[in-house]
């Protein structure tokens, strides 16, 4: 009997929290604690002509626990965006700017998914080999090749160690106008600056979440309020490799 | 006499070879480009500017894009083709009468641009077409 009152005590709590998170779209759980409706929304959008600022540092965060083995609507939202759709003659060939990767621990046997693209280091190796500086890192954390320099040595694939970055073999056409990539140059993960600098989500987040996954997070790093750096303030994240003090802008949950 | 005489009717069937040819006329022996502007009149800078500093323009609009990030500059590669994209074809290359490459193989200058961009103005990607190949891997490593 006095399980059932604690239990009806529990629902009507449940539904009280729920009725003022519906109110106010914000839930009180304890002084200086709120559940805010997620709000992926970026830093305010940048008007036209102004640089990118290094008080921001892109970073996404992947919650692996939400992240499902066998789904890849994230590979297939780059590929759209990214007009990554050409026919290669070898399948190691193939352009990947973001790839799925299931992962098992030997002993125990857990097994977990996560997308593995470019991590956006601050320190980033594929810079620091580049000969003609067409690898670079743009003010606000994102590490992009301009193919305008880059002559195709692919010293930065190797120097990657994370295999984020691809090498386009073939002539291309009919590429995104917003997305200009084509024959003879490095391309990888760019966390679609364009959709960035106009107050978009890159496409792949957008796509987890309009799945109904989540599993994606993407904000400012250098904002104490963005719902990213919030989350990496209040739970475990992981570097991958955070040996090799590169200061990656992707961290994971749950790995 | 007859020395300076022939002399003479030599210089002047020069002369007339080279008027019936349009040399001195200032005609090229190939023909000039013929460089249609399909929406006139909205150029950034006037056609003198433009004829010998657009690619200078170009190069330091694409560094500041690429490199800082500045969006929604007037002298972008995009806006080129907004105006000067060919209405039949939709383009600015991909015949000698489409603007850029009427000029380009004019004076043999070979254009880089569109190995990468897209050359199509309004152009809207298929996306029909653009479902991810069967032979991309989009999952990889340990399984």
């Amino acid at each position: 009997m006095s399980e059932q009152e604690h239990d009806t005590g529990g629902a009507s709590r449940r539904k009280f929290i729920g009725a003022a998170a519906a109110a106010g779209g914000m839930a009180v759980i304890a002084p200086g604690i709120h559940l805010i409706e997620v709000s992926q929304a970026n830093a305010p959008t940048r008007p036209p002509g102004e640089a990118a600022s290094n008080l921001v540092r892109w970073g996404m965060l992947i919650d692996t626990n939400k992240c499902t083995a066998g789904c890849d609507d994230c590979v297939k939202a780059c590929a759209t965006e990214n007009n990554i759709n050409e026919k290669v003659a070898d399948v190691r060939q193939g352009s990947q700017w973001i790839r799925k990767i299931e992962v098992k621990e030997a002993k125990g046997g857990h097994t977990f998914s996560l997308p593995m693209m470019c991590q956006h280091c601050a320190e980033p190796p594929c810079v620091d080999v580049c000969p003609t500086g067409a690898s670079m890192k743009r003010a606000d954390g994102i590490v992009l090749v301009d193919r305008h320099s880059c002559i195709g040595c692919r010293y930065c694939m190797m120097a990657c160690p994370y295999k984020a970055r691809s090498f386009v073999h073939q002539p291309l056409t009919g590429q995104n106008p917003e997305v200009p990539r084509g024959q003879g140059c490095v391309e990888s993960c760019n966390f679609c600056v364009t959709r960035i600098d106009k107050g978009q989500l890159p496409a792949c987040v957008e796509s987890c979440a309009k799945a109904g996954h989540h599993a994606m997070i993407f904000g400012d790093l250098n904002d104490p309020s963005s719902e990213i750096a919030r989350r990496i303030a209040q739970t475990a994240t992981t570097q991958i490799r955070a040996d090799l003090r590169l200061d990656l802008g992707v961290r994971y949950q749950g790995i | 006499m007859l020395r300076i005489f022939r002399l003479a009717v030599g210089v002047l069937s020069a002369v007339a070879t080279l008027c019936s040819t349009g040399a001195v006329a200032g005609e090229s022996r190939v023909p000039k480009p013929a460089i249609t502007i399909e929406n006139p009149g909205k150029c950034v800078a006037p056609v003198d500017e433009m004829r010998r500093n657009h690619m200078d323009m170009l190069k330091h609009t694409r560094n500041k894009t690429l490199r800082e990030g500045v969006r929604g500059m007037k002298t972008s590669l995009n806006g080129c083709i907004e105006c000067h994209a060919s209405k039949s074809t939709g383009s600015v290359t991909g015949s000698n009468e489409n603007f850029c490459q009427a000029c380009h193989s004019f004076v043999a200058v070979k254009l880089d641009c569109w190995g990468c961009h897209q050359p199509q103005a309004n152009y809207k990607a298929d996306k029909a077409t653009t479902a991810l190949p069967a032979d991309h891997a989009s999952t990889a490593g340990a399984k």
